[in-house]
């Protein structure tokens, strides 16, 4: 079906002028859709086409769907375009002129239905899926969620696990099959919370909190970034997402707690000078409610250009 | 669609849109008035934004603590007066009567002058007492909104005593008439904004916006 | 003394910026060179630079969007090649401090001064033409417009020069465009050189707006306007409304950034959501600015190539004003992640989406106007075709993120930018283009070269996927934009054919260039003798190419919609006749406009730099130029009737049907449908 929808996507149809250019045409036409389809397969190895959560899982299906059905008007127009352009040229002596035909109802009623109808069935799935894949709604598990809190900083990524009393930058470690409940602000500017491989982004904001629900299915390192620009060290910006079993994590935390440092106001001030990317770090012991810090107050950070340049 | 026949013959009763180009002063005003209307759009952007702000005090003083009613209420009178003898001083030069425009037009102008003293001396005071557009972003918002219309005020008095200048120099010349015509426009459209102001900034600063 | 100027404002350790500076000095120089060498000056002052005539105006909006383009695809060179070479461990040529703003300027550019010129212009050399009368409604505004929006792209242009531009994206958002996190002169030169062009396109849309609505011929009603002119109508509407609130937000950003205001600060209460939400009220209506004129070129193209007259107009017609109206109910589809919750991002998505059913029928009627045609496939109709293949690959995509669970994932990543420019090149620029070449005889008097312009439209159409293609695909692995390197290496042989894509595009460019040359080389071969070189339908293509200053001598009547076709069906004589005529008084031109946006220049400059002396010169400047053009009196000039009767015989052609010579009694006739009305004719209006 990928193969399909990408040489539908990406046929590159080209007007006919005449049968000289057509072999030619229809040449590099095929060219054309070996070359997209191929690029379109190597796209479902990773990213949004290969999720590995029941968020990112529903959203390809509604990417699908919604993409098939496009397609079934798309197609047929692209088609016609070419079809009537050159049935209808002008040396064409056997099309029909028809110089003053310029309404019919029967068509005008038809071609007023058909994108009516295809946004209705749409717009049912923009609502219900708006709905069922609110980032804030809780995800549908019998195990409880983890709570993960996140602050976006210029320009790394700390993570606060706050009834594990610890913390990581760039290097968020959650367990397999349990939904994790985020909640997310920014100490500074605007950035976009974003796991390709498990669904949705969210948007994090100084002194305002957003939610976010995800879930990994599967074991594995996936990668995370920042979606919205935040500045010079942005593209630095990138963290890991480490599933692994229960156990695995719970064996982690443990270790985080002995061997970490501590993050209190200090380390936190450190931490939130410009620093483009930063290691992976992890803090043992955590001193007040950082987050809360972060997010009610806004322990906004100013950095001087020159610093952050 | 009228038949062909009717549409090119004669004009009486013949649709507006069907008699050709329109003359040079309905054209003026109703391009002034697209131009008030993107002007009001102006005002809408910023009360929306004071819409928004308008309980976002940081600690400081709120809209219910800071506001005069009274000085409001004055304010209010001035432009409304203002408009009146504008309408009475477009009279004047519609029957090309200059001394009486003058007459007219000066009060307005004066009116006008009052209404943006007593303006000025609100946001002085509010600045001397810490409550600047710098303290807080519902204060920005206010000092914004006001402020803006406060300069539409004052370049309105500018365009007025440039057109009574014209007046003088140029006389009653239509270009003249039709500029005086698109001022009083200007002058009624600051007042329907005023109505906006008060009500949403001042009168709505006594129900329910809390700190 | 001078605010924040200093000489560490030029950028002299960069050979990039220095070497482009050293050119554009060098071929200003040669240019001004050149223009005194020859004697053009006067010429140029005189018919050009203080012109009011809208066809005038109209032809240098279209050579500023090309000259603009040369320097936002630059921009877009450099991104491409950044990215072909930034992968894993690499870090390219550009440093971050240069490439964001490399991507800043680049969508600032082609959005504010290389599709709005084209559009606006496109828009002020046709409409009035189209509407048969003889300017827009304010010539002199319509000079200042134009020069306001010129006075925007100094600013930009400055900004490589002397200081930085913003590094903030193109619609710079709060927290990151104020003064904390930019404390630089980059996002003032943005705002101040957006809020001078601001006013002079609101200005442009006031005018045009006066002019669809109470400037016709004599007998246009509106449904026989034609329906360039309702896309024009649609698009100037949205000028007037949506504008101001751009005008607003950037002037709280402003007055944070200046004044220590807190709309948009992280301290105080500020809000920089609020912003995100202003500036796509602006925003989304924008981009249907850019893309309704665009629309009308493919419809007015359409019908004059297939020899039949556009299907469904009403239907159009309802299409057009249908958009136009919703565009302004559908902003929040921008930020769908900003996390407006469930309700408001669904109604948002349907909105959205319910804006592609006009624009799915105007496809519709497109094809059925080709649909028993006589298809002559003519540049104009290469570009229709290849708009109408790509516009509805670029809608599918922007329905699909108008699902707000697939824009979750998709947002801000490189399928969105490929999304975007698939329906900004396929139909802004593609639009633009085919514009240019179905008015450029009538505005020069000769055709352009078909063969170089098809070879344009393929470099354009196979550049565009080349380019594009790869970023739907690279936006699905989870690539986002603004990225300055990324560290997966299997990522670069994508990069690589955008890059290819990007260069095929740029021969397209070189070849625009190199068709104008050629064509004015071979323009007496080319020649368009009789005004009408497509066998056109609508008005512009009763006069003579070029027209004259005043365009109609003598305003037609118009009974139907597809006036001039109806004239040319019915035998309508056009011109050259023994046909009474009247003087017309025309505006003079005047040089307010370009000294208002010199003052307007300087006014910028300095507030950019803060040197509030020269900000008050000005002001001032400005304001004293204003004052002393409106106490002029003289500002009419005659064409007497002999010159206007002189111009008709010269240029008559008696092509087409013409009446005996004794039925002449000084009347113009126009057909109806089966019968003939005679009417007596008016000097002017």
């Amino acid at each position: 079906m990928n193969a399909n929808i990408a040489r539908n996507i990406c046929q590159r149809n080209t007007p006919r002028t005449g049968s000289s250019d057509a072999h030619a045409v229809r040449k590099w036409a095929r060219a054309g859709g070996v070359l997209c389809a191929g690029v379109l397969l190597a796209s479902c190895r990773e990213g949004v086409l290969d999720p590995r959560g029941p968020v990112g899982q529903a959203e390809r299906v509604i990417l699908f769907d919604a993409t098939t059905i496009m397609l079934a008007v798309v197609v047929p127009v692209i088609i016609l375009t070419l079809a009537f352009a050159w049935w209808f040229r002008a040396d064409n002596r056997r099309a029909t002129y028809r110089p003053d035909w310029e309404y019919s109802g029967t068509i005008e009623l038809i071609v007023w239905a058909i994108p009516a109808l295809v946004i209705l069935f749409l717009g049912g799935i923009a609502w219900i899926g708006s709905h069922e894949l609110d980032p804030p709604k809780p995800l549908v598990s019998d195990t409880s969620p983890l709570e993960v809190e996140v602050v976006s900083l210029d320009w790394q990524w700390l993570f606060i696990y706050p009834r594990e009393r610890i913390a990581t930058v760039n290097r968020l470690v959650v367990p397999t099959g349990v939904p994790v409940h985020f909640r997310l602000t920014s100490t500074s500017v605007m950035n976009s919370f974003f796991i390709p491989q498990l669904g949705s982004q969210i948007y994090t904001m100084p002194g305002m909190t957003t939610q976010l629900n995800l879930q990994a299915d599967q074991a594995g390192t996936y990668p995370g970034i920042s979606a919205q620009f935040s500045g010079p060290g942005f593209s630095d910006m990138r963290f890991t997402l480490v599933a692994d079993s229960s156990e695995k994590f719970a064996t982690w935390v443990a270790e985080v707690r002995t061997h970490g440092g501590v993050l209190d106001s200090a380390s936190f001030a450190q931490l939130a000078r410009p620093t483009r990317g930063g290691g992976d770090l992890t803090y043992g012991t955590l001193a007040d409610d950082p987050f809360g810090m972060v997010a009610q107050d806004h322990m906004a950070t100013l950095w001087s250009p020159k610093e952050a340049l | 669609m009228s038949s062909g026949e009717e549409a090119l013959h004669g004009s009486a009763g013949m649709p507006l849109a069907l008699r050709g180009p329109a003359p040079p002063k309905v054209v003026a005003g109703f391009g002034f008035w697209l131009f008030l209307l993107s002007d009001i759009i102006v005002f809408a952007a910023l009360f929306a934004a004071y819409a928004v702000l308008s309980g976002s005090t940081a600690g400081g003083p709120s809209g219910a603590e800071l506001f005069d009613k009274s000085r409001v209420f004055l304010e209010t009178m001035c432009l409304l007066a203002s408009s009146v003898t504008c309408g009475f001083g477009s009279m004047a030069i519609f029957r090309s009567n200059a001394r009486a425009m003058y007459v007219w037009m000066g009060i307005t102008f004066l009116l006008g002058v009052c209404f943006l003293t007593i303006e000025g001396r609100e946001f002085a005071s509010m600045v001397a007492a810490g409550a600047g557009p710098s303290h807080s972003a519902f204060l920005s918002a206010f000092f914004a909104l006001v402020g803006t219309h406060g300069l539409h005020v004052s370049m309105g008095l500018i365009w007025l005593i440039v057109m009574l200048l014209q007046v003088k120099t140029l006389g009653f010349k239509p270009m003249v008439t039709r500029r005086f015509y698109c001022f009083s426009l200007f002058w009624h459209a600051l007042d329907i904004v005023w109505i906006g102001v008060f009500t949403i900034v001042y009168l709505g600063a006594n129900s329910g916006h809390a700190g | 003394m001078f605010g924040k100027l200093s000489w560490s404002a030029v950028p002299f350790d960069q050979p990039i910026i220095m070497g482009t500076c050293g050119t554009i000095v060098a071929v200003l120089l040669g240019l001004s060179i050149l223009i005194k060498a020859k004697g053009w000056w006067p010429y140029l002052w005189s018919e050009w630079i203080t012109s009011v005539d809208h066809k005038r105006i109209g032809v240098m909006y279209m050579s500023l969007g090309l000259v603009m383009l040369v320097r936002g695809f630059a921009d877009a060179i450099m991104m491409r090649s950044q990215l072909a070479l930034a992968a894993g461990h690499a870090l390219g040529y550009l440093p971050p401090e240069h490439y964001d703003q490399i991507f800043t300027a680049h969508g600032t550019i082609m959005i504010f001064f290389v599709a709005m010129p084209f559009v606006v212009g496109l828009m002020n050399f046709a409409v009035p033409l189209q509407l048969g009368v003889r300017d827009v409604a304010f010539p002199v505004l319509n000079s200042v417009s134009f020069w306001l929006t010129a006075a925007g792209v100094a600013l930009v242009n400055l900004s490589l020069f002397v200081g930085e531009f913003a590094r903030t994206g193109w619609l710079a958002y709060p927290p990151l465009s104020e003064l904390a996190y930019s404390p630089g002169v980059g996002v003032d030169y943005y705002l101040w050189s957006l809020q001078l062009s601001g006013v002079g396109t609101l200005l442009s849309g006031i005018n045009l707006t006066t002019t669809l609505l109470k400037l016709r011929a004599p007998g246009m009603g509106y449904l026989r306007m034609p329906i360039f002119c309702w896309t024009a109508l649609a698009s100037n509407l949205l000028i007037v409304a949506a504008f101001p609130v751009l005008t607003a937000t950037f002037g709280m950003l402003l007055l944070d950034r200046y004044c220590d205001f807190h709309f948009f600060t992280n301290e105080l209460g500020g809000n920089p959501m609020m912003y995100v939400n202003l500036i796509w009220i602006w925003g989304h209506p924008e981009v249907y600015i850019l893309i309704l004129p665009a629309f009308g070129v493919f419809s007015e193209v359409v019908a004059t190539f297939s020899g039949k007259p556009l299907f469904g107009y009403r239907s159009m017609v309802a299409a057009t004003m249908g958009i136009c109206i919703l565009s302004f109910l559908v902003w929040l589809h921008h930020f769908f992640t900003m996390g407006a919750g469930a309700n408001v991002n669904g109604f948002f998505g349907i909105m959205t989406m319910v804006i592609a059913v006009p624009t799915g029928v105007k496809v519709f009627n497109w094809l059925f106007t080709l649909y028993g045609g006589r298809v002559r496939f003519t540049v104009p109709i290469y570009w229709t075709l290849g708009f109408i293949v790509t516009f509805v690959i670029g809608g599918m995509t922007g329905v699909l993120m108008a699902i707000p669970p697939a824009d979750f994932v998709l947002h801000n990543s490189l399928f969105l930018i490929a999304h975007f420019h698939n329906v900004a090149i396929g139909g802004v620029v593609f639009g633009a283009m085919a514009g240019y070449t179905y008015w450029f005889p009538k505005a020069f008097g000769f055709k352009l070269n078909e063969r170089l312009g098809k070879a344009t439209f393929w470099c354009w159409f196979i550049g565009f996927y080349l380019a594009f293609m790869p970023l739907y695909a690279l936006g699905l692995m989870g690539a986002t934009r603004r990225m300055q390197h990324y560290p997966d290496t299997h990522w670069q042989p994508l990069m690589l054919v955008a890059l290819a894509g990007a260069v095929v595009i740029l021969i397209g460019i070189a070849l625009t260039v190199v068709q104008l040359a050629v064509s004015i080389r071979d323009r007496r071969a080319n020649r368009d003798e009789t005004g009408d070189p497509w066998n056109a339908r609508t008005l512009e293509w009763s006069m003579p190419s070029p027209p004259p200053v005043w365009n109609f001598s003598v305003l037609p009547r118009v009974a139907r919609t597809d006036a001039y076709w109806e004239m040319k069906k019915d035998g309508v004589p056009r011109r050259g006749l023994p046909v009474s005529f009247a003087a017309l008084h025309l505006p003079r031109n005047t040089p307010v406009g370009i000294f208002m946006a010199f003052f307007a220049v300087i006014l910028g400059f300095a507030l950019i730099w803060r040197i509030e002396w020269l900000a008050a010169a000005g002001l001032i400047g400005a304001i004293a130029v204003a004052l002393r053009e409106s106490w002029k009196t003289d500002r009419e000039e005659v064409v007497s009737a002999q010159q206007v009767a002189a111009f008709e015989r010269a240029h008559g052609t008696p092509e087409y049907y013409l009446a005996p010579a004794g039925d002449f009694d000084g009347s113009l006739e126009i057909g109806h449908d089966s019968r003939r009305v005679r009417v007596a004719t008016e000097g002017e209006s």
